[in-house]
Formats: C-alpha cells, structure tokens, sequence
C-alpha cells in the first residue's frame, strides 16, 4: 500500500511537471505581455531595459522557464505582475478560503441531497417519485446556474432579506453561492445513483439478500449503497477539484473574492506569474484529489483494493 | 397431513409491454420432509419461476395470479412480505445458480453469513461468528478462520458455492431450494457440491426442491421427479418410475437426449423444434407441435393426469384408454 502512494507520488510530480511546462510556454505565446505595452514604448529603451530585467523578462525564454522551475522547487511561485510586490502563494493563500467553503459547502449538500434523490428514486422505479426526482435532475443540468443564482439574489436576497444578496462578508455571504453551486451536483448525482442503484438491483447478490430474509433497509445500506458508490466516487472527484478551487461565474455574480476570480483576472491582466501559479495550484489539487478517489475505490471495493495494494 | 410443502394450481405471468406471459401455469406438487424433489425441464419451463415463486423472490413484472403455496399451515402465496422475510433465510432458503454473483462483492465472507443468524436468530457478533465458522467447517471450507475475513473473489467457483450453501443452511431451514445449484461448476466440483449437500441433508434431514436440466443430477439426487414443460408439469413420479416407465414423450425425449457412453453414434439426440411461446400458449398439450405421435386431440384438449401408481402421473393423450397403444421407442432402462 505504502509502495502504491509512493509510486503515484512520483507520478503526480511527473504530471505537475508536464503541466508546468506546457502552461509556462503556452502563456509565453499569449499575445501582449503584462506591461502597457503603449505606454512602455514611450520609456527610454534602457528604462524599459530595466524593468524587463527585473521581472527577467529579458533572458531567453528557455533560461526563464528553468529560472522558473528552480523557483518552484523552492515553493516560490514568483511575484505578481499586476499586484505588485505581492507573492503568488500568498494571493493565492489569501483567495482559497472563500472559494473552498462554497465549494466543500456546495459538494456536501449537493452529494447529500443527490444521493437521497437517487435512491429514492430508484426504489421508485417508474413510480410519480422517480419521475419527479428525474425533471429535478434534469432541470438542475440544464438551468445555468447564474440564472439561478441571479434569482436567489433577487428574491431570498434582495425582497425577503434572509441572506446577504453579494460580497464576502460573513458566513452568511457563503450561503447564496453555496446552494446556487450545489444544485448542478444534486442533478448529476441523482442521476448517478439512480442508474447505478438500478444496476445493483439487478444483481443475483440482492437476491440472496432478499433470500435472507433481509428487510429493505438493510438490503439498501449494507448490500445496494456501497456496491453503487463506486461509479459515483469516479464523478465526484472532478466535482470536487471544480468546486473547490472556485466557480467563476458564481464568484463574479455574487462579487465572492475567489480563485475563481483571480484566474480570470490573471488572464486578462497577462499576469504570468499569477496564472502559472493558479495553474500548478489547480493542477496538483486534481491529481491529488485523483489520488485520493483511488484509495477510496479501494476501501470501497475490496477487488481494487487486493489488485492494486499487495504489500 | 404429512406434506411439508404443498403448492397448488400455482399460476405465475410475467406482464411484460408485450402482453402477459404465462410462465407457470396450473402447476401442483406437495414435498414430504427430508425427500429430494426434483423439477426438471428445458431453459424456459418455468422452474425457476416455480421455485422463486415459493421463496416469493419474482420480479415486480410477475405475479402469481392464482394457487396456494401451502406451508406450515400458512399460504406463502398470500402472506405479507413482512412475514414472508421471517421465513426467507429461516424455514425455507435458497441456493442459486452462479456462485460467481449470488455474494456481494464488497462483503466478507463472514459477514454474509453472520447477516442471516443475525437476523433470525437474533445472535449477537461472536455468537454469529463462532457459528458461521462452525457452518465454514461443516461445508468443508479448509482454514475456515482465514476465509471468514476473506472477500468473495478470493475463493474460487466451488468454495464460493460451499459458502453459498452454508448461508442457506445456517439456519436449520425445513425446506432447501436449489436452483441449478451446480450448473456453472467444473463437472469435478459439481459431484463434490452434490455429495456435499446428500450428506448435509442427511444430518438435518432437510428437504430439497432440486432445480435442473441435467438428468445424471436428478438420478443422483433425487427421490421424486415433476417435469415441466411450457409451464406444465407434464410427468411427475419417482427417480425409479421416471427413468424406467416413463409415460410422456416429452421425458422420453429428454431420457434420450441424454449422451450415453455405450452407443456408437457420435450424433446427439435432440428433441426437433421449440418450446411454445408462453405469451400465446397452446389450448391443447404443449408438447404437441414437436411430438411425433401427435393427434388430432392433442391440439384442441390438454391431457388430464393419468395416474399410473400414487405417485406416478403424466398428462398425454397417448395414455387415454381410446388412445392406440405406442410404447417408447428403443426403450431406455440401461441405467
């Protein structure tokens, strides 16, 4: 087992460094630099000169990119361009928290609410609940969730008072956001469970429960839930990494001081060292996150986990 | 009365989009305590129907729609599932065809089986434990310590059906069901099964409705016979009365169709034709489009029982008394 984490470790830095080095020379063909290039003409060349060195930009590309990594092996992830002076880890550092509340907040009520969609409507096949629970479904898929997110700041916001309708200022900003995030993962969880809980139904091992003698509830715990999670735990590790590292236009709607946010604006802004370093961040939480989901699959099924962990 | 077990003109369909299918229809026999009776028939004869019919294990999509399922005292047809799950597990349980994916996967051995001393006889962890080993042992799973801890898919297709058979025992049932209980084993693991589940009857004198399509399981399994066809049972009698005077055509065919090592033929005999389609059945016998000593009644007439001892019975017109006498061809009996 532990051989196992060990060999995934080296191959999540692996990845990281791919990652690293496709974004570095990508972002380096955007067109424009950080700079007002306009008014940078007007400089004298030598001052111009100057202000290239000091962010480096004078080297070759390829001598920047290795300045860079030997940089990141320190844990420095450079300066920002356009808030100057300040580190990329501590912008970002400062941005996650409002981002990773929503996002944990939006998961769990979005997984909790999902799974008790999907169950019921599974054990209600074909019945008025599992048609209803499916247009929840479908209708959380479909309606963008801006839209919703605009209606709730309208009415649960703005006409009835009951939370704040924008910005981040106490820890009733979080819940707005949280639940306009959640109802995509309600929908796509529901729709997950139900399949799959379909699926197991079917299997010749519910029928030796039932030829147990087992009542229903301990039929769908100890038999039909786990043996469905597997499929779910493979969509919910891509929620979570989405979620988690902040939802743009959640964060813009509900003007959320987010990573979300801050990626586009590094974007705009040509902000190099802000958009690798939001890179690599994201990056490394997916793989890890992916890492993760393995391990679960394993505590989940016992196949995967004799498969893959032999000591 | 000394039946254990009587079921009575049990009728079961399937309603399907397509219409309703008959899978079981008018289908009667009784089971005496600690006697093998075994329900064989082609792929489609309705005996598996009939044997989840018992256990009340059918799909939302059947129904029994008429008969009695006599059982201590108690009509299985009609109890309510909360009762029914006091006896699933307990009185009456079932072995399944495919050990590969009658046990959860994602469940210890022990697990599975504690689960149902839990719930019946309400045992407590180690109780349960110390018992699902004993049970391991008398199934004879070697290192049954070991195996307890163990998940499914460690345990190879003849240990799996052994821990199969020790869920099904591990409540003293009075009735065993076993649906085709060897049919996805090695033929040298099949014999093993069978000797094991002789011997396990023999001990708590259980009684076993034996599901099949292989006739060397019921000749050596079995104390009475019922075979079915097209829903129908259409010959009922014992091991000795079916093999060596069966009546019907249909168990003649079968009978025949079993390879026998001393002819020379490399052909394989066969029944010609198809079973009839459940969801328009026949008015007259079932077997009658693919019988060759078909008459004009067969067609329009289902053929009562003609009892030939009391407990010999077969439904075909051929045993009418205006009926011309034919006996079976080339007539078995070297068994």
């Amino acid at each position: 087992m532990k051989r196992y984490i060990g060999v995934r470790l080296i191959y999540l830095v692996l990845t990281l460094f791919i990652i690293t080095t496709a974004t570095f020379f990508l972002m380096k063909g955007l067109p424009g630099t950080p700079f007002d290039e306009e008014k940078l003409q007007q400089l004298p060349t030598e001052q111009r000169q100057k202000i290239y060195a000091s962010y480096g930009l004078d080297k070759p590309v390829v001598t920047q990119y290795v300045n860079y990594l030997g940089n990141i092996v320190k844990g420095d992830l450079g300066t920002s361009f356009f808030y100057t002076g300040q580190k990329v880890t501590d912008i970002i550092s400062g941005r996650i928290g409002p981002s990773a509340l929503i996002g944990l907040q939006a998961v769990l009520l979005g997984l909790a609410i999902g799974l008790i969609l999907g169950i019921i409507a599974a054990y209600r096949h074909n019945t008025g609940w599992d048609y209803a629970t499916m247009i929840i479904a479908v209708l959380g898929v479909s309606v963008p969730n801006f839209v919703l997110a605009a209606l709730m700041q309208y009415y649960m916001g703005l006409k009835w008072g009951w939370f704040p309708v924008a910005f981040w200022e106490s820890y009733s900003s979080s819940i707005l956001p949280s639940v306009a995030l959640s109802v995509g993962v309600v929908a796509l969880i529901a729709r997950f469970v139900r399949t799959e809980m379909l699926e197991v139904l079917e299997q010749e091992y519910i029928t030796t429960a039932k030829a147990k003698g087992l009542g229903f509830i301990r039929i769908m715990f100890q038999h039909v839930i786990r043996n469905s999670l597997i499929s779910v735990i493979t969509v919910l590790g891509p929620i979570v990494v989405n979620l988690l590292t902040g939802s743009l236009v959640i964060e813009n709607i509900f003007g959320i001081p987010g990573i979300g946010s801050l990626f586009v604006d590094s974007i705009k802004m040509n902000d190099y060292s802000t958009i690798m370093g939001i890179t690599i961040f994201y990056s490394a939480f997916y793989v890890l996150v992916m890492l993760v989901v393995d391990l679960l699959y394993g505590l989940v099924d016992p196949r995967i986990r004799f498969a893959s962990g032999k000591e | 009365m000394n039946h254990l077990l009587e079921v009575k003109n049990l009728q079961v369909s399937f309603f399907t989009y397509a219409g309703e299918v008959q899978a079981v229809r008018d289908v009667s026999f009784t089971l005496a305590k600690g006697e093998t009776l075994a329900i064989v028939g082609e792929s489609g004869s309705g005996k598996s129907v009939t044997s989840k019919s018992i256990m009340r294990l059918l799909t939302q999509t059947a129904k029994i729609k008429q008969g009695s399922i006599m059982f201590e005292g108690k009509d299985l047809a009609s109890l309510p599932e909360k009762q029914m799950q006091n006896i699933r597990g307990k009185d009456i349980s079932m072995i399944f065809q495919d050990p590969m994916t009658s046990l959860n996967p994602t469940m210890t051995i022990g697990r599975q089986i504690t689960e149902v001393l839990r719930k019946h006889h309400q045992m407590n962890g180690s109780e349960a434990s110390r018992r699902a080993l004993e049970l391991l042992d008398q199934v004879g799973i070697p290192n049954p310590e070991k195996r307890l801890k163990q998940y499914p898919h460690q345990l190879s297709g003849g240990m799996r059906q052994r821990v199969v058979i020790a869920i099904a025992l591990a409540c003293d049932p009075q009735v065993l069901i076993a649906d085709e209980p060897t049919t996805a084993l090695d033929v040298t693991i099949q014999a093993q099964i069978l000797e094991l589940m002789k011997s396990l009857q023999q001990k708590f004198d259980t009684s076993i409705v034996l599901i099949t399509h292989d006739l060397g399981v019921v000749a050596n399994m079995a104390s009475r016979v019922a075979v079915m066809y097209a829903g129908k049972i259409v010959e009922t009698g014992s091991v000795d009365e079916l093999f060596y005077q069966p009546k019907h055509p249909y168990t003649w065919g079968l009978l025949d169709s079993m390879p026998k090592l001393h002819e020379k033929t490399e052909e394989l005999h066969a029944i010609p034709g198809t079973p009839p389609d459940l969801a328009d059945p026949p008015i007259g016998c079932p077997f009658a489009a693919r019988c060759p000593y078909t008459m004009d009644v067969c067609y329009d007439h289902m053929p009562p029982y003609t009892e030939h001892s009391d407990t010999h019975r077969a439904a075909c017109w051929l045993q009418d008394s205006r009926a011309p006498k034919i006996d079976r061809p080339q007539a078995g009996g070297e068994r």
